[in-house]
Order: structure tokens, then sequence, then C-alpha cells
């Protein structure tokens, strides 16, 4: 695909069109939307209306009673989620979320200004759920629901990748993000989905994995990640699937088995299993902690994450350890023990090496991996030879769902710092809870939206450009199978030179694990600093 | 549109004061029946609001979080923006409702070539928006002086401080002042800021405007037109011992102060300015970031469709075999 070069892409004009926004029909633009889903995408969950359908067409074959299913929808959660029904009344349109979203930082477009976004279906409630709306119309904000409107709230609900950075500088909490995601449940009903996560969502449902991997495939992909270790440590690392009577189930995203920079973070998670000797499984059955159902429908995701706590009462494990993934890590914190609570069948999450509890995981028993390893380290229970990394100049890019949905914000950095001796912080406007979006999260990370992503990683290419020429920084580390697989690209593109990598990765590097031959090179197979003539 | 709109809004319930005050001598409906009937409105409308609210239920806890989460003790948790109590969520709230601690956090982007993205911090907003509101409530106190016989004490001090520069007789009230520059502040920033002009609607220049007409009209009364202060407090005195009495000769400035302030008082529970009440309500910001820690129930949580293990066994049981893997059924 042709893109404009950073330069001319950068060229954002934040122009307004003559018209009202209610009275500029929505314009589809190539570059910027996701193809639609297959149809056999949603026989295979049984979503509603699946047809071939294309994005482009002028026809995108409703069912009949469209209107209807998608106002009964609408009235219907407005009195499941005070959230959804607060967010749509309370707004006073102050504008201050306004240029808080990369995609309108990125863009230009008005319409992915937050409030804007949210007016797109808060018309329609006007309309159809309020009594001013109904009389009034238009002068209360109201409009009536037509097929283009349903064409205009599909574009920008996959205009939003729910980072909720608007959130937290609205003065009442209003989360957009909150809506788009209840706008992509409204649209679904009516078979409005997009491939890149319908596709994902069909996998996972049969094989437990995004990606549709069988479950030799995996066992596969694990013997070639134990003999890359063997080829760096000289060490056997064994890998259990599917093991009753462990103490702990891990469970990371599945992109790991795919993504060469997940593979190499999978590879570090592996051989600190193994210096720590955990008593750890993991399953082929839940082999997902990601959840592309999330972008659909709160019923699609607890679908899809119920296999996790019931792998693990299966196997009887006492407790689940979690990978690096951010919006796995969105659902299950804040949503998990809700719909699968009480998990009394697991045990309070203890670490077996240190003893500590981890008490703020003591209810729904899932420990993030960086809490479980910033917790090693600092109880001095790992051989940390940070030298390793000395070529790596790191940044950390906080990921929008454990920064603003989680907190997760020390943790991480405090296990890079102990692996690694150079370490600058982006500016931080864009850092911490103020953090930019990759540009691609929510399942928006297809290739046929590639402009909407490099535009919507303009701030944080913006950002990483920063420390690279400011400190030389050339690593950008972060703890998100999203990040690792899409943020490359981006970052080649705003800030050439910068590579994008795992946390474990680099705890893969540092640690010096016991019986190991002297390394020459790192987990990549590039020479360690001192090693390069070897 | 929503501009023109709204101002001829206000402008046509002015007339409607002259009509009926001045053109039809129904004092008694524009001095006892209208504030009253606005009165019940405002009160029972936010209740009705309040309680349709709070009906809905709230599935998931989903606070967005601020800093850093309560983990380890070596760790410093940010207990205000990442709150683990409910004292930690009682501060996050009041700095909220008190303070507009989020419209505090405010920054601009600015996007120049290169490309640069830098940022900037912008208090404009928080700044009119708290100098609006606060002015609105200590005139709001002032008020109340109408209500009581004798005058408390604390209602007197706020008036002397209130007075501080004192500006010829009689005295200015400093909130006045503000009130007015911060009301046409927030209205300008609507039409000037092209991202607000945008985004705009009637209902956004409604309440300026009329809050706007309150205060002007309020501001007439006490500077220029010299009304009958002691005539308007035995009007007030009637509503709230329920023996209204209409005193003559008070001045037509009046009426309308009282119509528009009855007009605000109708509008306020089916317009955004409840955000009053709904702020308090508001998910992202009054629940603790406790997920993992306490079970948050779901009142609506049904049991939904699953691909269970067993399933999958039957379909992959050879390839696992094949793999190593052990099955349950061979
Ligand atoms: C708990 C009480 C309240 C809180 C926490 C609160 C908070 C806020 C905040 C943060 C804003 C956005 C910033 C701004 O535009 O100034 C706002 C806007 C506004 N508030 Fe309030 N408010 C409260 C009560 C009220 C009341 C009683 C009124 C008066 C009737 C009112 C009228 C308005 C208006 C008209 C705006 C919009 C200003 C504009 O159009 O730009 N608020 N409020
Ligand atoms: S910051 Fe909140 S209140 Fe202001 S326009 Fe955005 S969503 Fe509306
Ligand atoms: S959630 Fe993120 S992407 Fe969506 S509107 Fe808000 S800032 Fe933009």
């Amino acid at each position: 695909m042709a893109v404009q070069k950073p330069e001319e892409l950068s060229k954002v004009v934040y122009t307004f069109p003559s018209t009202p926004w209610m009275d500029t029909p929505v314009e589809i633009k190539k570059g910027i939307f996701c193809w639609g889903n297959k149809e056999k995408s949603l026989k295979a969950v049984g979503f509603p209306n699946p047809r071939q359908w294309s994005v482009t067409d002028e026809d995108w074959k409703l069912p009949d009673n469209w209107k209807e299913i998608f106002i009964e929808g609408l009235r219907e959660r407005v009195d499941k989620y005070r959230s959804f029904r607060l967010f749509l009344d309370i707004c006073v349109r102050c504008g201050a979320c306004a240029d808080k979203c990369h995609f309108y930082i990125g863009g230009g477009d008005p319409k992915n200004m937050p409030v804007l976004r949210a007016e797109l279906l808060r018309s329609i409630y006007r309309k159809y759920c309020t009594t001013s709306g109904k009389i009034m119309g238009k002068v209360a904000g109201a409009r009536e629901l037509t097929t283009s409107v349903i064409k205009e709230l599909w574009y920008y609900a996959y205009q939003c990748t729910e980072c909720r950075r608007c959130s937290l500088f609205c003065p009442y909490g209003i989360d957009t993000a909150e809506i788009t995601i209840l706008i992509r449940e409204l649209v679904n009903l009516l078979g409005l989905n997009i491939e890149w996560i319908a596709g994902p969502v069909a996998n996972c449902w049969k094989t437990g994995n995004h990606m549709g991997l069988l479950p030799h495939t995996i066992i596969d992909i694990v013997s070639e990640f134990k003999e890359a270790i063997y080829q760096v440590t000289g060490l056997k690392v064994d890998l259990s699937y599917n093991r009753k009577g462990a103490e702990i189930l891990f469970v990371h995203p599945s992109g790991e088995y795919f993504d060469p920079n997940g593979n190499v973070t999978f590879m570090g998670y592996m051989m600190l299993f193994h210096e720590i000797g955990l008593d750890v499984t993991l399953s082929t059955y839940s082999s997902e902690g990601g959840n592309f159902g999330f972008f659909t429908s709160n019923e699609m995701a607890k679908r899809l994450h119920s296999k996790i706590y019931a792998e693990a009462k299966r196997l009887k494990v006492k407790w689940i350890l979690g990978g690096e993934c951010g919006h796995m890590w969105r659902v299950w914190h804040q949503y998990h023990n809700t719909w699968f609570g009480p998990v009394d069948y697991l045990e309070e999450p203890v670490s077996p090496i240190t003893g500590t509890k981890f008490e703020n995981a003591k209810s729904n028993k899932i420990v993030h991996i960086t809490e479980f390893t910033a917790d090693l380290i600092r109880h001095g229970k790992l051989n940390l030879d940070p030298k390793r990394n000395d070529k790596y100049v790191v940044t950390f890019h906080d990921s929008c769902n454990t920064s603003r949905a989680m907190g997760l914000f020390e943790e991480p950095r405090y296990i890079i710092k102990n692996v690694c001796n150079n370490f600058y912080e982006m500016p931080p406007q864009t850092i911490r809870e103020n953090t930019f979006c990759c540009g691609s999260g929510s399942g928006l990370n297809a290739s046929e939206n590639m402009e909407l992503r490099l535009r919507g990683a303009l701030p944080r290419g913006n950002a990483v450009r920063h420390v690279r020429d400011k400190f030389g920084v050339n690593t950008l580390a972060n703890i998100c199978q999203i990040d690792r697989a899409t943020l490359q690209t981006l970052v080649d593109y705003w800030a050439k030179g910068v590579a994008v990598r795992g946390v474990h990765e680099l705890v893969g590097n540092a640690l010096v694990m016991k019986g190991e031959k002297e390394r020459t090179t790192d987990l990549r197979g590039d020479p360690l600093p001192g090693k390069e003539g070897e | 549109m929503g501009i023109l709109f709204s101002f001829f809004a206000v402008v046509a319930l002015i007339v409607v004061v002259f009509v009926g005050v001045q053109g039809a001598n129904l004092h008694y409906l524009f001095g006892v029946i209208i504030p009253f009937a606005a009165f019940i409105t405002f009160i029972v409308g936010i209740v009705y609001r309040v309680f349709r609210w709070g009906k809905v239920p709230v599935p998931f806890r989903i606070p967005t979080t601020g800093g850093q989460q309560t983990s380890f003790p070596w760790i410093k948790a940010s207990r205000i923006d990442n709150p683990s109590s409910a004292l930690g969520v009682a501060v996050r709230m009041a700095l909220e409702v008190l303070l507009f601690r989020s419209l505090f956090r405010n920054m601009r982007s600015e996007l120049r070539d290169g490309p640069k993205l830098s940022y900037a911090s912008s208090k404009w907003l928080w700044l009119g928006g708290i100098a609006f509101h606060y002015t609105f409530l200590i005139i709001l106190i002032r008020h109340m002086r109408l209500f009581f016989e004798p005058v408390p004490g604390i209602i007197k001090i706020a008036e002397s401080l209130d007075g501080f520069f004192q500006v010829g007789a009689p005295v200015v009230y400093v909130t006045d002042v503000v009130f007015l520059g911060a009301v046409t502040f927030l209205f300008l920033r609507r039409v000037v800021i092209p991202q607000l002009r945008y985004i705009s609607l009637a209902a956004d220049y409604f309440p300026l405007f009329l809050i706007g007409g309150i205060g002007v009209t309020g501001v007439l009364m006490r500077y220029f037109f010299k009304t009958d202060v002691v005539g308007i407090k035995e009007l007030t005195m009637g509503w709230i011992t329920f023996s209204p009495v209409v005193p003559q000769g008070i001045h037509i400035i009046f009426y309308v102060h009282l119509f528009l302030v009855s007009s605000l008082l109708a509008y306020f529970p089916m317009s955004k300015l409840m955000h009053m009440a709904g702020v308090f309500l508001s998910p992202t910001r009054n629940l603790a970031n406790t997920n993992r820690a306490e079970l948050h129930v779901n009142p609506w949580n049904y049991p939904v469709k699953v691909h269970t293990y067993e399933e999958y066994e039957d379909d992959y049981r050879e390839f696992m075999k094949s793999a190593g893997l052990p099955v349950e059924k061979e």
C-alpha cells in the first residue's frame, strides 16, 4: 500500500466541514476502515445476521427489522449499564476530551474527537429514549436513525481503540471507550463487525486461541523455543502442557507463539520458570489470554474467557499467572471476577519462591507476571546481569489497559531497571496514566487500515523519537502483545531505529541461570556486548 | 443555528414576562404560581432522574485508574487517583466535585511541522469553570437572606467578605463581576474555539444565555433600577410560610429575573445541568480499584454458552495424543 511519508502524513489539518456534523454524511475512507466480517466467522459462534457483505457496497444487507433491533438493543443496554446511561445523559460538551484522542491528534477527523464519537450515538439515544428528544428533535440534539447513521456508527466505533485516555480528562469520568464498546455490541446485533476481530473470535472459540493453533502445533512451536534457548544457554528447558496437579496455570496471549517479538518474550518466561523451578503448566485448550470477544460484545468476551477458570479447575491448579498483554489484563482485572466469581475452587495466590501473598489478587486468583517477577527480584531470588542488555537504551511504553484500567506502572519499571542499565522515560504527558495508545488496540491491528494506525501512532511515535534523539533510546519495552506485534511497524515509520521488546525478553537476557554456558549472544542470536568478535 | 435558537428562546422568555405582568397584570401567576411550579419540577425532576440512574445496575467495576495500583508494601500506591479503599474513593470524589480534579489535568497538544507534537498545561477551562460554579454558589447563598428573618450571621459575613472591595454604594459584589465574566468566558470559548463551536448544541448555549440573563437582570436590579427590596422580601417570606402575598409596586425587572430563574429550575432536570448529580454516580470515579481483591457482583450476570474442554478434546484428541499431551478419554 502506498502510504505517504511521515512529513506528509503528519500535516494534519484540524478544520471543520461547513455543515454541522449531523448534516455531514459519513464518508468511508480506504486505509481507515477494516474489512467487514466474513459470513463463516459469524456463523462459527452464532452471531446474528451472517452473510457475505462488503464495506464498500452501498447495501450492507442489514436484517429487515434492523431499526427495531438497534433501538431495542439500545434501550435494553441503557437499563443494564449505569455507566452507559449516565454517560449518554450528562456530557456538557466542555471539549476537555477533544484533543486527548490519538486518532484526532493524528488524523484531524472531527468525529474522532471523543465527545463527537459519543454524540453520534447520543443523538440517537435522545431521539428514541428521551422525551425532549422525541418532541424537540434536532434542537435537542436528536436525529433520526438511518442506514447512513448505522454506517457512521460502525465506521467510528472501529476508529476507537478503547484506550480510555479521554476518560481520564473528563470532569465526570465519561469513558468514550465504554460507549464504543456498546456501539460495537449494537452494530454486532446487525451482523456488522470486522473480520480482523470476528475471525480470531471464531478461532478462539474452537481452537482455544486467536491464531487457530492446534495442540500439536503449539507443542512444535515450543520445541523450537527450547532449541533456541539451548543454543544460547546450553540448558534444556522444559515446559509442560495440560498437566494435572501443577501448582500454577500460566496463560498468555497466543500471539506470542506467532509474532517474532512475542516469541522471544515467551522464551523469557520459559527461562524464568525453569530457573526458579516453578511448578507451572500451560494449556492448549485455554491457550489464549487475549480476548477479541471483548471487542464485539460482553457476552462473547465471557464465552471465550470461561475456558481459563474451567481449565484451572480441571487441572486442579492453585492459582493462575498471566503473561504480558494489555487488553487481556483489562478483561482479567475488571471483568473476570464479576463474570466467574467467586473463584473458591482456587487458592489465594502465594509465590512459592518468596512466600509473598498477592493480596491484591486474593479474590480472582490471577497474578500479573510483572508483579510476580518484581517480587522475585525484590527478594533477591534472581541472579541478574544487566550488562548483557547494555546495548539497549530502553524506554517503556505503558499500555492503555494496564495503565488506565489497572494502574500497573511501577512493577514493570522496577524489573526493567534491574535488568537494564540504561533506562529513560518519555515525556510525562505521554506515559503512565497519560499514556498514548499504540494506535492498533481493540482489534484494529489489521493491515488494510494502516493509514489509521499510523495516524493513531503519531503521538506515541513522536514521544519515542524525542527520547531517541535526546538519550539515544533504541529499545521500546512494553508488556503487551498487541504492542509487540504492531508497534514495530509504526515505530519504524515515526521513529526509525528503535526496536520493540517485551519486558521478559530483557529478563531472559539478563537472567544468569544455574549451569548455563557462558553466553555469547542474546536471545535473538545477536552478540552480547563485549562478545562481538566471538 | 443552536446559538440563535437559544438566544431567541431566552428573549422570548423575557417577552412573556412583559406580556404577562405588564400587559395582562398576572402578578400572582408570575410571582407565586410559576415559581412554585418550577421549584416543584426542579425537586421532583432531580429526584426522579437520580432515582432512574440509581435503578440501573453497575454491572462491572470500571474505575479509570490515574496512578499506581496497590500491590506490594514496597511500591507506593496512588491512594487517591487509584483508590483501593472507601476513604480513597471519598477523597477522589471530593476532589472531583469541589476542585474539578480531572479538568485540572487538562493539557493542550500542538502539532507542528517535523512532525513535532508538544503538550502544554491548559487550565483556562478549569479556572473559568471554578470561577463560574463558585460564584454561582456564593450568589445562591447570599440569596438566602430573602428567606430568613432575621438574616443569619453567616450570610452577613459572606456578604461583607464579598463586598470587600467597596466601590461606591451600593456595595459592588466581587462575585457578581466574576460570575458575569465567567459566563461570558464560557460562552466565548464556545464561539471562538473551532472544536467547541462544532460540537456545541442549542442545549449548550441555552443554559449559558439563561444563566447570563439571570445574572444581568440581577445586576440591573441591584445597581441600576433599585428595586423595592422590602417588597420582594415580603413576597419571598410569603412563599416559605405558605401564605403568599404579592406586594404592589415591584419593578418588572424583578419579574423577569424571577421568571428566568423559574425557567432554569424547570429546565434543570431534563438538561445537561444534571451533571451536578450525575458526577456523584460516575462508575469510573466512584469505585475503588479492588477488582482482583474483592468480588463485584453483577445482578444480571447470566450463564453463557461455552465451548467445553470435552468438546475440544473430542475435536483434537488424535492431535493431542500424537503430541504427547494427556487426554481424559483414550
Ligand atoms: C456538584 C456540583 C457541580 C459540579 C461538580 C459541576 C462541575 C462542572 C464542570 C467540571 C463543568 C465543566 C467545566 C465548565 O464548563 O465549566 C461544568 C459545566 C457547567 N456547569 Fe456545572 N457543576 C456543578 C453544578 C452546577 C450547577 C448547580 C449549575 C447551574 C445551574 C451548573 C452549570 C453548569 C454549566 C452551565 C456548565 C457548562 C458551561 C459551558 O457551557 O461551557 N453546574 N460543571
Ligand atoms: S470531557 Fe466529558 S463532559 Fe467534556 S465534552 Fe468530553 S465527555 Fe463531555
Ligand atoms: S477511548 Fe481512546 S481511542 Fe477511544 S475516543 Fe477515547 S481517547 Fe479516543
